[in-house]
Parts: structure tokens; sequence; C-alpha cells
């Protein structure tokens, strides 16, 4: 029988084995391209150590940490929400523009802020898995469709004159500013802000792991994730388990762009951070959709982003990181299949030398 | 008949709403060359999607081949760009294939994993190759060279006065006619070819019989001595191929340069029209002509774009009658709301914001999709891994 560190080990081996690969891969393509691997290496390590570095990680980990937990919601039950890209989009964009058209006292304006948009969120999400569970409509199409949606309304009501307004001495254009009792006050960590937020990220990745392990919805999930037709037998409802899988993980989409809204830009415009849903999908998988494995998978993201900006004062483009994210995640993706098959011949053997001990032990006696 | 029926709505609705512009040659060659890299994206995903791997990676492989298409064009010639970006697709398809057939992952995960690389790689190579060139930079190539168009001779000029006449149907009918036989490109050809050869690979060669076996059902297919494998690694790499063409189209033919976000979707669309035509290459690409056709009017008058709400208006009015007659209670409802509502707005508004022209295509595919379900037929194997013995 293998122990429990054993177990962990395996699980850390495919991991380690995708990161050291794409650094190299990023080393090879370095050294094609004439630049000094080494010296680029410690720069960028340099540059990513440094206190404001390391707080600019924590606040951008914050946001690639909700899109990975809303990417594991819908993996745990073998959903692909391609839609959290959408989701967050219009719930932070509703939210923004509620939060600004409202005065209320502090606690619960940033209360109905976070409500709105988780709320817009899960109901985005539910028209996907509405469809789905009404239709067969596969959600990665379906969610792919209502990104393109999203985009259109967004673009239609971020217009002056509609919901938006133009910001003075810029070109942006933007949702009126939240009045600061919808602020979510931070923390001051060496002269540079913490987003308050990022504790309400730890304590929503303690309370996934809760339902996950400790509720009956949560066994019920795991399972239907596991095999959709053995829970069915066992009494699953695996329709609504789909629907309020999906409407969850869109709950939880919703919420990836607060940290921001909430913490930094008090508004809603084009400059926006956008595209944070393929990111989320990615640190889940890297994170194989367990609460700590997702954080990890957040910070490394982001400290790649972070230091990556250093890139180009050195004269290598930056998207050399880009590149390596993608690598990291088929690589551990090829890297979690071959331990998995490693361990099943494994096992296969154990199995075959305890039957053929077993054969010739009968023989003699 | 359908043709025709289309034609006279369209001829009608171009009168009413007074946009002549709705079914000018204009308006047509440009639907043309905004339906072809959508109509080759398609077949890139019908390619693989008839062999049961879904190739959300359409849209990174066009880009890749966007990159290659200008790499080469503007080295050597653009028809060694179109050779390049065959070829790039070809080996991103391959690798799609490598991933998901031979180390199990998720196709999904495959596929969003090459848009990533894809976006990073075109940035990236762009640093290297472009930038410091006459008119490159990180995000942009310089100018390549187009492929040459062609016109069947005469016939402009036999056509001209009758489209000059202002007779309703007939002139329209002179316009497209004008539209699509004057400065086609090879391309568009080569397009309009690779839409009968895949059709033609795929339904009447043994082959094809072969590869549709693996997207159905591939257990039964390796039991009669097909495999499975190789066969979803050829489907990938053509569906690449054709992706990378249509990246290609981008570059030498709607317009004659790389730039970043310059495939803006269309691998995504591409997907749509497959399940729009139902997995099928000849309504794919009618499918294709009609997002082309929205495509192309969100760039021309802002009135043209009102013209199609009538006709929105009436198509999902003929689909509620259909509706009715199938006794689809779900659908009949849904329909006739939509056709109330478009002929309400074209009333009571008249203008459609170009925001929402811009989704028109999704939404309907989300329609479609929803509402059409009973007669969509995928394939049957579409997006389960097949390994030919497990655990091993």
């Amino acid at each position: 029988m293998e122990t429990r560190i054993e177990r962990v080990l395996l699980q850390l081996i495919a991991p380690v084995v995708a990161i050291f690969f794409a650094a190299l891969l990023a080393a090879a393509i370095l050294h094609f391209t004439g630049a000094d691997a080494g010296s680029v290496l410690g720069e960028v390590v340099a540059f990513g150590t440094t206190p404001a570095s390391l707080v600019a990680v924590v606040n951008k980990a914050t946001t690639f940490y909700l899109a990975g937990i809303a990417g594991a919601i819908g993996f745990r039950m073998l959903l692909f929400n391609i839609g959290i890209d959408g989701q967050y989009r219009l719930a932070v964009f509703f939210a923004a523009v509620v939060g600004a058209s409202v005065s209320l006292p502090p606690v619960l304006h940033v209360t109905l802020i976070i409500l709105v948009a988780m709320a817009v969120g899960a109901g985005w999400a539910a028209l996907a898995g509405y469809i789905k569970v009404k239709r067969g409509v596969s959600e990665v199409i379906s969610t792919i469709m209502l990104n393109a949606v999203a985009t259109g309304i967004i673009a239609y009501l971020l217009a002056p004159g509609r919901l938006a307004e133009r910001a003075a001495g810029s070109n942006n254009i933007r949702t009126t500013p939240i009045p600061p009792s919808g602020w979510f006050p931070g923390f001051d960590v060496g002269g540079k802000e913490v987003f308050g937020f990022t504790l309400v990220a730890v304590a929503l990745g303690i309370a996934f792991w809760i339902l996950l392990n400790r509720t009956r919805f949560g066994f019920e999930l795991r399972a239907s994730g596991l095999s959709l037709r053995a829970a069915a037998v066992s009494g699953v409802n695996s329709k609504r388990m789909i629907f309020v899988t999906m409407v969850m993980s869109g709950a939880m989409a919703g919420l990836v762009g607060i940290p921001q809204l909430l913490g930094s830009s008090h508004q809603y415009g084009l400059d926006f951070p956008a595209g944070f849903g393929f990111t989320g999908l990615a640190i889940a998988i890297l994170g194989r959709n367990h609460p700590l494995g997702v954080a990890f998978g957040a910070l490394l993201w982001a400290w790649l982003e972070r230091s990556s900006q250093i890139l180009d004062l050195l004269g290598v483009s930056r998207e050399i990181v880009t590149i390596m994210q993608a690598t990291i995640v088929l690589s551990v993706v090829v890297a979690y299949e071959v331990v998995r098959r490693v361990n099943v011949r494994r096992q296969q053997k154990l199995v075959g030398r305890s039957e053929h001990a077993g054969i010739e032990n009968g023989a003699t006696a | 008949m359908r043709v025709l029926l289309a034609l006279l709505l369209l001829s009608a609705v171009a009168d009413i709403a007074n946009t002549p512009d709705l079914l000018s040659r204009g308006a047509v060659s440009a639907s043309l060359r905004f339906a072809v890299p959508i109509v080759l994206a398609g077949l890139g995903g019908l390619w693989a999607e008839r062999c049961g791997v879904i190739n959300i990676g359409l849209e990174g492989m066009m880009i890749i081949g966007t990159w290659m298409g200008a790499w080469a064009g503007f080295q050597w010639s653009p028809w060694v760009g179109v050779l390049a970006a065959i070829a790039g697709g070809a080996v991103f398809g391959a690798f799609h294939a490598l991933m998901t057939v031979s180390f199990g992952v998720d196709q999904a995960v495959s596929g969003i994993a090459i848009n990533v690389a894809a976006l990073g790689l075109g940035r990236f190579l762009s640093s290297i190759f472009f930038e410091g060139q006459p008119g490159g930079g990180i995000s942009q190539s310089p100018h390549v060279g187009q492929i040459a168009n062609v016109s069947v001779p005469g016939l402009a000029e036999v056509l001209e006065p009758i489209a000059s006449l202002e007779t309703p149907v007939l002139s329209d009918i002179a316009e497209i006619v004008i539209g699509v036989t004057t400065g086609v490109s090879l391309l568009t050809l080569l397009a309009a070819a690779l839409v009968f050869l895949s059709w033609w690979v795929l339904f009447r060669t043994s082959f094809g019989l072969r590869l549709r076996a693996c997207g159905d059902n591939p257990a039964a297919a390796d039991s009669l001595g097909v495999n499975p494998n190789r066969m979803r690694y050829a489907a990938l790499t053509v569906s690449g191929a054709l992706a990378g063409l249509g990246g290609a189209f981008l570059v030498t033919v709607a317009s004659s340069i790389y730039r970043e976000g310059q495939v803006a979707g269309r691998g995504f669309i591409g997907l749509a029209t497959v399940i729009f035509g139902n997995w099928m290459p000849g309504r794919l690409t009618i499918g294709a002509l009609l997002f082309g056709f929205t495509d192309a009017l969100r760039t021309r008058q802002e009135t043209t774009m009102t013209a199609l709400l009538i006709v929105g208006a009436v198509v999902f009015a003929f689909l509620t009658v259909r509706a009715v007659r199938a006794r689809n209670r779900g659908a009949t409802f849904t329909y006739a709301i939509a056709a109330v509502g478009l002929g309400w707005w074209f009333l009571g508004f008249g203008v459609v914001p170009s925001e929402f022209v811009g989704f028109a295509p999704h939404l309907t595919t989300l329609l479609v999709l929803s509402l059409a379900h009973q007669r969509i037929r995928p394939p049957q194997g579409i997006g389960v891994p097949y390994r030919r013995s497990e655990a091993n």
C-alpha cells in the first residue's frame, strides 16, 4: 500500500517537472535569440522579489485565484466554463454601475456591490447551464458564444450617454466612480497596499474546500465528476447538479473583477483588465482543482506576469512568458497523465505479483 | 427555390428600407471576402469534429497562419506565404493530435493552450522578425503582396446595362453575379474548391468513411481494422492546415499586412458554423456566408443594418410557422417573440447599434443550438478521448 506522503509526492512530481520543462524551453528560446539566458533569469528573479513586486503579485494573484476557483468548481463536475471571461466582465461592469448609483453606509455598500457581481455572474452562467440541461448543448460552445454577446452588451452600454462617461483629460470611457463608502480598505505592507479582498478570497477558498469535502452537496459533486452515471444510479439528480454547479462557478466568476474594482479602480472603464477567463482555467488545471493547488498556481502565474515586465527593458519580448505559461499548462497535463499511467502499470504489476505468489503458495501447500 | 425566396426577400427589403447598398456588388464581394476565412476555419472544425476531436485551437492555428503568411509573404511572395501558413497550421494541428491522442490531454485544454501560445508566439516572433523591418513592429508585419484577383472576362460588360436598369429582382441578380465574378481572389476560388473537395473526400471516399467512423464510434472502427489514432492525426493535420490557410487569406487578400488581433474570433465563429451547418460542408458554407454578410454590413452604411431587422423578422416569422406545424411549443414561442421583437424594433427605433451586429452570429448560433436541437446530428463520439486499450 502506498502511504499518504507517497501520494502527495506523486501529485507534486507533475507540476515540478512541468515548470522545469517550461523554464528549460524558455531558456532554449532565449539562447536561440541570442540573449544570455542566465543573466536574464537573474535579472527577472531580482526584479520579481522586490517588495513592490511581491505586493503586486499578491494583488494580481487574488484575481487569478478567484478565476481559478471558478474554473475548478466547474471542472469538479466535468464542466468546462469557458465563459468565466464574459461572466466576470459583465458582473464587474454592472457592479460598478450599481455601486456608483446608490449611496449606502460603508459595509452595506460593499456588500451590495459584491452581491450584484455574484448575481450577474451567476445569471449569465445560468443561461449556459440551462441550455446544457434542457437542450444538451455543450457548455464549451455556448459559453464561447455568450462571451461574445457579453462583449457586445458591454461595448454598447459602456458609451457616453448610456451608462458611462468620458473621463476628464483622457481617452478612457468609464462608469461613474464609486464613492469611498463602496471601497474595500486594503492593508499596508511596506508602503504598498495589498487588496483587502485578498482575505475574502482566502476565506472563499476555505469555504470551497469545506463545501467539497465536508458536505453532502460536495460529495455528490465529486461523485458526479468521477462518474456521472454511477452518481445518477445512487440517486443524484445529475441535471440539477450540472445547473447548480454552473451557477456557482458563474457566481465565483462574478467576483473575479471585484478585488480590482473595490481595491483600486473604483470604476469600470475601457482600461479595466480583461481576459482572465483562460487564465482561470489554466490555473485550475495546474492546481488540480484543489484550493491549495489553485492558490499556488495563481501565485506562480501572477509572479510570472509581474516579473515579465522587466524583460522589455532587457531587450527580450515579454511574450516569452505567455509561451511559458501555455507550455506549463500542457506539460503539467501531460505529466499528470504519464504519472497516472505509470501508477496504473505499477499497481497492475503489484496485483500480478501477489496473484502469482498466491498461485505458487497454493501449489506448494 | 429557397435561394430564390431569400433573394426576393432581400430585394424587397432593399426597396422598402431604401437601402440599395444591401445587394450592391460592393456588399456582395465584401461578404465573400469576409466569409472565406470563416469557411476555411469551419472546414477545419468539420474535419476535426467528423473524426471525433473538437478543435478549439482553430483560433490559434489561424493566428499562426496569419503570422507565417506574413513572414514568408513579405520576404518571398504571397504564394510562398500561403504555403507557409498552411504548413504552420498543419504543424499546430498535428500538435493538437499529439496532445489529445497520444498524451490523453483533454481536447478543450489542449485547444485553449494552443490559442494562448499562438497569441504569445505571434507577438514574440514579431519582435524578432518584424521589428526593424520597414513598416514592421511588434504588432504588425511589413507590407505583404496580394494574391491576384481574376474576373470572368466580358460578363460585367454584358450585365452592366441590366444592373443599372433598376428593375427590382433582375438588377439585384445582375449585381450579385457581377459581385461574385469580378475581382475574385484566386484564394477564394481555392476555398470554394476546398469546400467541394472536403465534401467529396469525407462523404464519397473510403478514407472519408473511415475517418467519420472514428468520429462516431472509434472502438467499432478499431475492431474493423481502422486505426482511430492515426485517423485523428490525419484529420487534425488537415484541420490545422485549413485554419492556417484561412489565416493566410486574412493577410494576403483581406488586407496586405499581418496585424495583431486580426483573426478576431473568426476561429470560434468557424466552430459555430460547423454546428450551424449540421456537420455538413455545404450548409456550413451557407452559414459562413451569412456570417460574412453580417460582418460586411457592419463595416458599411448604418441604414443597411436596419434593413436586416426586417429580414430577421420575416425569417423568424417563417420559423414560427414551421415550429407551429412541427408542434414544437417552446420553439414557436421563442421564434414568435423574436419575430415580433425585431419587427417592433424596426418600427419603433429603426436603428441597430453596431455593437449588437457584432454578436449577431454568436447569438444566432446559440438560438439555433438551443432550438433546432432535434434536427442537429453531431458525430456520436465527439469530444470523447479514445484509448486503444485502457490501462496502459
